[in-house]
């Protein structure tokens, strides 16, 4: 019998705790599967973040950090600074990376750092149970926004890839999506791209995948693909923003 | 022997310099040293000042509270210290753009004209080792080989021909103060 | 004509990091400690080592995370405001049982407070600082030589606790110069410490488990574990690394306590009152945790004693850890100022003197 399918080295043989309809596990498989395929995995280290990824360091089968909500990028930089052959990258969420961690995403990629950032943006705080996070769209209803996002109260929301490519530092910047097979493939070539633009030192990379959280967003998970494809694509555009 | 000097005056005066030299000197002839610069709410007043403990024992507090010397490079150093200089201590005062004397008469006083001998001598950067020269003239603490030593060390090979017009600041400015240097 | 060089005491404690093994340096600028970032931008590259100016200090204390995970010696230096943002990766740190060392030169605070010396961030350094139940191992020099000695040392004794360790300096020792001798760099052989638990790539069969450096422990048991472990690391800390100094304590009616600076101040009042026939003596904690408590102890107990006195450049924060340590056997006065004033040698004979009479 042929084996057709197998699961990735990548990842540990263990059940993990997103919810169902989550795009977190399908971008744990795509990162882990680029890894394996591109013969990084037993020198990579990886900072997972404070979110709902937080266990990721029981599911990449790789030498693994967990940094302070935020601080990834700035765990990740030190890291790099002293195995600058390794290949190291940061998986955060939207109140990790465009909240908390400005900061340090801003700054890693004004530094050029040769790290892989994969940001997920579901445009809600999923661990801490469905806050407004800085990529919650206007009207979007929250835990913290109980009326829907009031864009007078506390502004628009935050398009962290356009952001960050307008910076000397970044190298690969592209923004995808996990909604259906067509962008989780897409998803996947744009990850690989941006570990290749990292073992080729030529500097920050970033990958912004669009992902659902049918718990926090209170929809059934075929609902919240639906709605990541007609509510979130239309303001955070798909495509490269910045490639060197 | 213990000096506990205070070398002060504005930013740019080199005071800060004149008290590493000093120390430096005495280091080199083997004396315990400690140089602390203005720290702190002085500075706020736009001046600098440095105080140089050397002495034969270890250095207790570096921290000087009456000097044995007070080197007053402008007028707000010499107000803010001249009081607190000990008895039969000595003053040393840039009388170039220092016009008052001091108002005590327990000390010895030293009045140089630092700016006109460093302008005299065509390098008027110099002025605080002419100062200096005064300093070590009338105190004796450290030789005048050592602060040029002191200096040979600071400026290093590259600025080794600025030694010469340095020694003639030291020596007019022991002249000014009434002392021969040998 | 001496061997020993004039130094500032920044300046020689970053030299003196590079000799004992620091390869790593993240900071970010404040006052009065900028000479140990401007030392070390300079110096670090020349003996292959990476000094990186970070965002912040929050981010210069997680990228020391970052770098102590992966095996490195590493340093961060700050001064208080910027040590209080430094926290959340100390605390981190802490909890990853990861080794670094952290030079905070002190300033007045609270809040942005002033830049000139003081004492104020005891408290901080030795009863926590960042959130949860752990020790640092805190150094207060009294000069540049002895800084030096303790931060060559320093990568060493973190490296054997896998543990955080602090000097504390103040802003004083940060900008004097003496004169010092310079220890030579430690060997590679020296400074490479066997650390199988570091993030520097893994793969099946490399002859160690996977790494995950991580002070999230969620499990009820596994943060009970950690504990365990770090109260009886701190239990054997306490036994071998109690450092202070004795100063004419024999025969003495009034023991001083003091650290630092200040303590200098205290021995220059030591002298003045021996020379009209007082006896103090003094003991000054080295390391402020563990604290020597039972040297401070012992000085007080002594028959001779009346009091003892704390002197502080802050309004009594180590005079609580004497107390402590004296148990209420003896009254420990405080003399000492928060802010910018340092108590002077005749306040302290002063005090001595009233002490005595009462």
């Amino acid at each position: 019998m042929t084996k057709v399918f197998a699961r990735t080295k990548g990842l540990i043989d263990v059940p993990n705790h997103y919810c169902p309809g989550c795009g977190h596990g399908i971008v744990h498989r795509l990162v882990a599967e680029v890894l394996e395929e591109m013969d990084l995995l037993d020198h990579t280290v990886g900072v997972a973040p404070v979110g709902c990824a937080v266990f990721a360091y029981n599911y990449f089968n790789c030498d693994m950090y967990e940094a302070a909500h935020g601080r990834a990028p700035a765990v990740a930089t030190g890291a790099k600074r002293v195995f600058p052959n390794n290949c190291v990258f940061t998986y955060q969420g939207d109140g990790d990376l465009a909240s908390i961690g400005t900061a340090e995403i801003v700054h890693a990629a004004h530094r050029g750092e040769k790290i892989t950032t994969i940001f997920i943006n579901n445009a809600i705080y999923g661990m801490t149970g469905g806050q407004m996070a800085p990529t919650t769209l206007v009207g979007q209803r929250t835990t913290t926004s109980p009326k829907g996002r009031d864009k007078d109260l506390c502004g628009e929301p935050i398009r962290m890839a356009e952001l960050l490519a307008t910076i000397e530092g970044s190298a690969y910047i592209e923004r995808t999506a996990v909604n259906n097979n067509a962008n989780i493939i897409k998803t996947k070539k744009a990850i690989r791209k941006a570990f290749e633009t990292q073992m080729e030192r030529k500097g920050f990379s970033m990958v912004e995948v669009l992902s659902t959280c049918p718990t926090n967003w209170g929809k059934s998970p075929i609902e919240a693909m639906q709605w990541l494809e007609d509510e979130m694509i239309p303001y955070y555009p798909l495509g490269v923003f910045k490639e060197v | 022997m213990l000096e506990r000097d205070i070398f002060a005056g504005f930013g740019g005066q080199g005071v800060l310099l004149m008290g590493q030299l000093l120390a430096q000197a005495a280091l080199f002839e083997g004396h315990n040293v400690a140089w602390l610069p203005s720290y702190g709410p002085e500075m706020r007043g736009g001046t600098a000042n440095c105080s140089v403990t050397i002495s034969d024992k270890p250095v207790a507090s570096p921290i000087i509270e009456h000097p044995t010397s007070l080197i007053a490079m402008n007028a707000p150093s010499l107000d803010k210290f001249e009081q607190a200089i000990i008895p039969q201590g000595k003053l040393f005062i840039n009388s170039s753009i220092i016009s008052r004397k001091t108002t005590r008469d327990d000390l010895d006083a030293f009045y140089i004209p630092c700016t006109e001998i460093a302008v005299e001598l065509g390098q008027p950067k110099v002025a605080n080792i002419a100062m200096l020269g005064a300093y070590v003239a009338a105190t004796k603490c450290v030789s005048e080989e050592s602060i040029i030593d002191a200096l040979q060390h600071k400026l290093g090979e590259r600025k080794k021909h600025l030694i010469p017009v340095n020694r003639e600041a030291l020596r007019k400015g022991a002249e000014a103060a009434g002392m021969v240097m040998k | 004509m001496t061997t020993k060089q004039l130094m500032k005491g920044c300046e020689a404690i970053a030299e003196a990091a590079l000799r004992g093994g620091c390869r790593y340096f993240f900071g970010y600028p404040i006052t009065p400690q900028n000479d140990i970032p401007e030392y070390m931008s300079a110096r670090l590259p020349e003996i292959g080592g990476v000094f990186l100016q970070a965002e912040s200090e929050i981010a210069a204390s997680n990228m020391v995370y970052g770098a102590a995970g992966a095996g490195a010696r590493v340093m961060t230096s700050s001064s208080s405001p910027g040590i209080s943002l430094k926290q959340e990766g100390i605390s981190t740190i802490a909890g990853a049982e990861l080794p670094c060392v952290i030079v905070n030169v002190m300033r007045g605070g609270p809040g942005i407070g002033g830049i000139q010396a003081s004492q104020g961030d005891y408290f901080q350094s030795v009863k926590g600082g960042g959130h949860g139940d752990y020790k640092l191992i805190v150094f207060g020099p009294d000069s540049v030589q002895e800084a030096i000695d303790i931060v060559y040392g320093a990568f060493d004794i973190a490296d054997k606790y896998r543990t955080p360790v602090m000097i504390l300096a103040d802003g004083l020792i940060g900008q004097m110069m003496e004169p010092v001798t310079m220890p030579e760099f430690k060997s590679d052989e020296e400074i490479k410490v066997e650390k199988p638990w570091a993030a520097t790539g893994w793969h099946e069969g490399c002859g160690r488990p996977r790494a995950i450096i991580n002070s999230l422990y969620i499990e009820d048991e596994a943060l009970e574990a950690l504990h365990e472990r770090l109260q009886a690391r701190y239990r054997i800390i306490e036994q071998n690394e109690v450092r202070y100094e004795y100063y004419n304590i024999e025969d003495a009616e009034v023991i001083l306590i003091a650290y630092g600076t200040i303590s200098r101040v205290c021995r220059s009042a030591i002298d003045e009152l021996a020379e009209e026939g007082i006896k103090v003596g003094m003991v000054r904690p080295i390391t402020l945790w563990p604290f020597p408590s039972q040297a401070v102890l012992d000085a007080v107990a002594q028959p001779s004693v009346k009091k003892a006195l704390a002197v502080e450049i802050s309004a009594g924060q180590m005079v609580e850890d004497a107390r402590l340590a004296v148990n209420g056997l003896k009254e420990v006065a405080f003399l000492g100022y928060p802010g910018s004033k340092i108590a002077t040698v005749e306040e302290i004979i002063a005090k001595v003197k009233a002490l005595r009479e009462e």
